[in-house]
């Protein structure tokens, strides 16, 4: 016998009550920038969130890409987004997914504070899709001055010198270098890095830019010496602080504190400006321009100068709203990158900015480095599309710092550029 | 009253609706998508499944998912099941278990986070901040660089930080399984003379058989899935790759979702037999009871 003919079953509606914001239009903002770089960033907004009315709600995520994707994907991305990479800023222009931004961007005034360089990285098609809001200058040097200067060493002006000067620490017992390629998910970037710097040493802007674009093999001459110049300092045991394993396990922000012990484990660092902000986190006692600073990465062939290597932050839009039109214009403005350079101590791409918003004297030197450049790139591995700039060229200095021959090195990021450029 | 035909359908029709909607349909997604190349729209027929059986680093994923199968499988059911029966018969029980137990309450993020610490390495006469290289250098061992140290003990390195997640929840399982033995089944064999050793290999193990294949192969299917640790520790540099690592990289990082998704269904094909074979035994373990 049944004691239930039957099952009552009980459907329980819970209604959700979509809290929306207050009234009033807002702008959804998504970045790779938290802790002291998200505070910037509201710094950066207060004044246009104050004048417009407009609430910036930002969100931050280190996994930027994954999460860009999924919601462009998905159909639902953020009014503007900081973008992982032009590489991948070219990718969502070309899936049609970006608002072209000389539409409603005056573009006279555009062109009188930027560089051209700068209006060109961020344009598919010659449309603008992207605005650069900071850049941080790569071909740089540090260096303890104090240490150099207890140790009777001069700051060399070309790659001889510095190779001199390098053999002479040796032979004075001391190592002249720091490198580390730790970087988490993203280990192998600081090494792509001296790549490219010694790339635009060692051959033509064009012969860079081929290069970037793959018409240039990887097993090309110029780029197999490129990496033997690197190998020689980063492969050495007597060139670099701890070997290739030291290299290889030293988180990047970690690897400058070599030049700071007593006595300095090592002399140099290659490494961007942003370094600055690590240096400082470490030791804050120490005094930028006094207690450290930085040389230009020295010319290798003389025909090639002294070129700026560097890398910058951009914002590109997803949903062409008023608000978002209103958010880019400030982004675009002396007034947003004046607070938001002032507060990291990046540099900024609009030229209008006042040098006197640098925290720091090193700050202004490299700003103007970057300015009076005869040459400027931008970082390669940044350009190239992501199986190789991320992916294959990451790994592969590692595998040729940790011993691998250059060869099966270089072959094997060949195979994955021939795959990945003909998407 | 009746019972229709329909009406035991009747009740499974929203659990087989969420199924549908949720496990069947992005899995039959997937796999359309898996013949079509990076952005889906260009057919490419078997052109992903190719390059994931000739890529380089794709074999490499391959070698190192079966030397995790090989190496942490066994490891994770071994200790717990030791562990289950020895730590049976001492008053702190609950207490060790729960330690053991703890790495499972922190992600694995965190866990692989934790575990690079204590790989760190700095390089000779410097202090070391990473526990194990610190015990290297207070013994006066050269200091060890675990992570890069190919092919074999950085990968090893990775499958301890699984075993020490691990462990813990095979000993819970296995220790409710063992403590479900009669003892009176003991206490007789006890009497009969048999000694422990005896006792283990032919009464506990043969009555926990069900169990340890569940737990055994569930353990299977988790290191298929193995992301986490490698993803923090090693993002597959230094020949760590695996296969969902790989899978991760090609889907969000270089945008291929054609490779993703074929990565995916071959993911997908090889735990297949074990969903299976662990289904059969839960029955079975059932049908006992």
């Amino acid at each position: 016998m049944k004691k239930f003919n039957f099952i009552i079953m009980l459907i329980c509606l819970s209604f959700l009550v979509s809290v929306t914001t207050a009234a009033g239009q807002s702008v959804t903002v998504m970045g790779i920038w938290t802790g002291a770089e998200a505070d910037a960033f509201a710094k950066m907004v207060a004044p246009f969130e104050a004048e417009t009315g407009i609430k910036v709600e930002f969100t931050g995520t280190r996994d930027l890409p994954a999460i860009l994707t999924t919601r462009v994907e998905a159909g639902n991305p953020p009014d503007v987004s900081v973008m992982p990479n032009p590489g991948q800023m070219l990718e969502f222009a070309k899936d049609g997914k970006l608002i072209d931004l000389s539409t409603f961007m005056d573009m006279e005034a555009l062109k009188s504070e930027y560089s051209n360089a700068w209006l060109d990285l961020g344009s598919y098609q010659s449309k603008l899709h992207a605005i650069f809001i900071s850049a941080d200058l790569k071909s740089l040097v540090w260096y303890n001055p104090k240490a150099f200067a207890a140790a009777g060493y001069t700051v060399p002006n070309t790659w001889d010198e510095l190779m001199v000067l390098s053999d002479k620490m040796v032979a004075d017992g001391n190592t002249p270098w720091a490198i580390g390629l730790e970087s988490g998910a993203a280990s192998g970037w600081p090494g792509t890095d001296w790549i490219e710097d010694i790339m635009l040493r060692i051959a033509s802007p064009e012969t860079y830019d081929a290069w970037v674009n793959h018409e240039l093999a990887w097993t090309n001459d110029i780029v197999v010496e490129a990496f033997e110049i690197f190998g020689e300092i980063a492969r050495s045991e007597r060139y670099v602080y701890g070997g290739p394993n030291a290299v290889l396990t030293i988180p990047f922000g970690d690897s400058p504190d070599a030049l700071f012990t007593d006595p300095p484990n090592a002399y140099m660092h290659r490494q961007a400006t942003f370094i600055k902000s690590f240096i400082l986190d470490h030791f804050p006692d120490l005094v930028p321009g006094v207690d450290f600073d930085f040389f230009p990465f020295p010319p290798i062939k003389e025909e090639f100068g002294n070129p700026a290597l560097g890398a910058a932050d951009m914002l590109a839009m997803f949903n062409d709203t008023p608000e978002a039109r209103a958010f880019m214009k400030y982004i675009a403005s002396t007034q947003a990158q004046g607070i938001w350079v002032g507060e990291l101590g990046k540099l900024a791409p609009n030229l209008k900015v006042d040098p006197m918003v640098y925290p720091d004297d090193i700050t202004r030197k490299a700003a103007e480095i970057l300015g009076e450049a005869s040459v400027f790139r931008f970082d390669a591995s940044d350009l190239m599309p992501a199986a190789v700039g991320s992916g294959s060229f990451w790994s592969g200095i590692l595998d040729y710092v940790s011993g691998e021959s250059l060869m099966n090195v270089l072959m094997q990021v060949e195979a994955s550029a021939l795959d990945a450029y003909s998407r | 009253m009746r019972t229709h035909w329909f009406t035991p359908w009747f009740y499974v029709i929203p659990a087989l609706a969420t199924l549908m909607f949720f496990l069947i349909y992005p899995s039959m997604h997937t796999l359309v998508i898996s013949f079509f190349g990076p952005q889906s729209e260009k057919f490419v027929g078997l052109a992903n499944y190719i390059y994931c059986f000739t890529n380089e680093t794709m074999l490499s994923a391959f070698r190192n998912n079966l030397l995790w199968v090989a190496l942490f499988v066994p490891m994770t059911v071994f200790l717990g099941l030791i562990l289950a029966v020895i730590l049976d018969r001492v008053h702190y029980e609950s207490l060790v278990k729960s330690i053991i137990f703890m790495p499972m309450a922190i992600s694995f993020v965190g866990a692989g986070v934790i575990w690079k610490f204590v790989y760190s390495y700095r390089p000779v006469g410097s202090e070391q901040i990473g526990i194990l290289n610190a015990f290297l250098s207070y013994i006066g061992v050269q200091p060890i660089p675990w992570l890069i140290q190919r092919p074999w003990l950085n990968n090893i390195c990775l499958i301890i930080v699984g075993i020490w997640i691990w462990t813990g929840f095979c000993l819970v399982i296995l220790s409710a399984s063992y403590k479900g033995i009669p003892k009176e089944l003991l206490e007789a064999a006890r009497v009969d003379g048999a000694n422990e050793y005896r006792i283990f290999w032919k009464i506990i193990l043969p009555l926990m058989k069900p169990t340890v294949a569940v737990v055994a192969t569930t353990m299977f299917i988790n290191v298929l899935k193995v992301f986490d640790i490698v993803y923090v520790m090693t993002n597959g540099g230094f020949a760590t790759e695996v296969i969902a690592n790989r899978m991760y990289k090609e889907m969000f990082i270089f945008r291929n979702y054609g490779r993703a998704s074929a990565i995916a269904i071959l993911l997908l094909l090889f735990i297949i037999p074990m969903i299976i074979i662990n289904v059969q035994r839960f029955r079975e373990q059932e049908a006992v009871r």
